[in-house]
């Protein structure tokens, strides 16, 4: 027999009578679940006030937060894929991508656009990882190439901001040279001296880590993101036991010199002004007699 | 031999052969024409068979347990002039990668490669061919050594994938991988990779970008494995067979697909079938793209190579 007995069984309230907490009004934290409203948390720049947990946001917030005023252009914001495989497993990879274009309002994993940082130059480049999880297909390559065109073009610094579960698998090898598209691209920036700022949030695995995602002149990342090659339960498998703690976050790859720092996102803007100022700017003696 | 599963009928009919020839022997009766009959079927069901092979079927024999692999190919096609060099100089030597300066046919090259082991105690020795970063920083110091020597390099890639371990992780797998590729698509001598068992996503891509791009006729290259991606996304192992087909992971698809440069023929069967020829026909076409490579400047292959990259990808 428990201590308590109900007096009436279940719940009764009808769903009709239950009160709604209108969409969009509060923000709960993934981690700590501290409830703040959303204006509050977009002011902390979706950060949780509480524990410091940097919420996934997308391309759209990264651009207002990094660019004077908000101010950008996007770049080929039209392409889109192209389905050269014709793939499909348990769904048609054309409906998958139909299905994520309107659920998530995006044209694709990435937006590219150029702008203004600290009134320097920059081109930008930021995964979206609610689209097909932020993967890599042809499109992410060639905007991001794109992108990296733009720059060497006009002899702007270069921006990546990554967040992406890796390799997209419905375009095979399609997605796998992407890997080398971008990083050679890089390649041809570094040979211009041009700065290559690249910026690792929650989470950036795979062949995004494997090409752009760790090639940066500085590699930057938001504290506590997952970051590595293989995932965590893939690597758990291959040694079969359990995962050291903090393995594959943010300060693990700091500890081992993969990343030149951590960045609240508040102080991410300002750091890297700061670099650029270091590496980009006008120098007191002209710069132009040494390099093309 | 091994056969494999639908090498079956192949098998009987080598047995039948071979029996038959036995009892020729044994009873000193004239068989000849039942033999040369088998002999016929032999070869004409082996054609039949070889001819259709199956997505699926050629991952099968790029996987056979008697191909050979990367230090075989390198001994055989280098008579034996062959200098092996170890070590990334940072953390160890990789034993899933190797890699040295090789003479064919009085040119000097530079090869790197994934090795797998021919049985269990060497497959385990090397790792059952997946490197870890200090396996892609030795072969990026070795590429480094040919481009100071003015040396072209010979990549041959036969790798399930870059080892998914803890310790990998923390040596940065990732970073030795992209750090590869960005130093491959500008190095300034001559590349040609081929891909001679499996070319498996990232970890085979680490040594993979080159002038030339080639796969041996029954191999495949691909993002990840049909098993990997059966389970990924039909979440089961049993799919490996339509993911094979949804991949397009054979050579003549990746052809198709302007994603390598070109196919290499194999003898009849595989390359275990028989691999003196093997060895001859891969250092015949090795020695033809080098000749050819070597006639053009560095910065117009270079321009080449990066273009050919920028324009891999399907978009509207």
């Amino acid at each position: 027999m428990g201590w308590f007995t109900r007096n009436k069984e279940g719940i009764t309230t009808s769903t009709k009578d239950k009160k709604e907490t209108p969409e969009g009004l509060w923000y709960k934290c993934k981690k700590c679940k501290v409830i703040v409203s959303v204006e509050d948390h977009g002011k902390n720049v979706w950060v949780c006030h509480n524990c410091g947990h940097h919420e996934r946001i997308n391309a759209r917030e990264y651009f207002q937060l990094l660019f004077d005023e908000g101010k950008h252009t996007e770049l080929n914001a039209k392409l889109s894929s192209g389905d050269p495989l014709k793939f499909e497993d348990t769904k048609k990879y054309t409906d998958r991508y139909q299905a994520s274009v309107k659920k998530t309002g995006l044209n694709e994993a990435v937006s590219t656009a150029y702008g203004k940082l600290n009134n320097q130059d920059v081109v930008i480049g930021c995964m979206n990882f609610n689209f097909i999880g932020g993967s890599m297909g042809s499109v992410v390559g060639e905007k991001i190439a794109r992108a990296i065109d733009h720059s060497l073009k006009y002899h702007k610094p270069f921006i990546m901001i990554s967040k992406s579960g890796g390799a997209r698998m419905m375009e095979a090898a399609f997605s796998l040279m992407q890997m080398a598209k971008t990083s050679s691209k890089l390649a041809q920036l570094g040979q211009k001296g041009i700065p290559y700022v690249s910026v690792l949030t929650d989470p950036t695995t795979g062949g995004v880590t494997a090409s752009f995602a760790m090639l940066g002149d500085i590699n930057i990342a938001e504290p506590g993101a997952l970051i590595g090659f293989a995932g965590p339960r893939v690597v758990k498998e291959t040694i079969g036991k359990d995962l050291p703690e903090g393995f594959q976050t943010s300060e693990f790859l700091l500890e081992h010199g993969f990343l030149d720092f951590i960045s609240h996102r508040k102080d991410l803007k300002a750091k890297i002004g700061l670099f650029l100022t270091m590496t980009h700017s006008q120098p007191a003696t002209e710069k132009s007699t040494k390099k093309k | 031999m091994e056969y494999l599963d639908f090498e079956k009928p192949i098998e009987e009919l080598e047995a039948q052969l071979a029996k038959a020839q036995d009892l020729e022997k044994e009873t000193e009766t004239d068989m000849s024409k039942s033999v040369k009959e088998l002999q016929e079927r032999l070869e004409s069901t082996k054609k039949d068979i070889y001819k259709k092979l199956s997505p699926w079927q050629k991952v099968q024999l790029s996987r056979h347990p008697q191909r050979p692999y990367t230090l075989a190919y390198i001994e055989a096609m280098t008579e034996g002039n062959f200098l092996e060099l170890h070590g990334d100089r940072g953390v160890k030597d990789d034993k899933a990668m190797v890699g040295g300066w090789g003479m064919l046919n009085g040119e000097p090259v530079m090869f790197i490669g994934q090795q797998k082991g021919i049985n269990t105690k060497m497959r385990q020795y090397r790792n059952f061919g997946m490197p870890n970063p200090e396996g892609y920083r030795k072969a990026l110091r070795l590429m480094k050594m040919a481009e100071k020597f003015n040396r072209p390099v010979v990549s041959l890639i036969d790798t399930p994938g870059a080892f998914p371990g803890l310790e990998a992780e923390e040596r940065g797998q990732g970073e030795a991988i992209a750090r590869n590729i960005y130093e491959m698509s500008v190095l300034k001598v001559p590349i040609i990779c081929v891909v001679i068992g499996e070319g498996a996503s990232g970890g085979a891509l680490g040594i993979g970008v080159g002038d030339r791009v080639l796969m041996l006729e029954n191999t495949w290259y691909s993002v990840i494995s049909p098993e990997s991606c059966s389970s990924i996304l039909w979440r089961s192992w049993d799919y490996k067979e339509q993911a094979a087909d949804a991949l397009k992971l054979t050579a003549p698809d990746m052809l198709k697909n302007k994603l390598i440069d070109g196919i290499i023929k194999e003898p009849l069967g595989g390359a275990h079938q028989k691999p003196q020829e093997m060895f001859e026909i891969l250092k015949k076409e090795l020695l033809k793209e080098i000749t050819e490579l070597k006639g053009k400047t560095i910065d117009k292959l270079i321009e080449k190579r990066l273009a050919k990259f920028a324009k891999m990808g399907a978009y509207k």
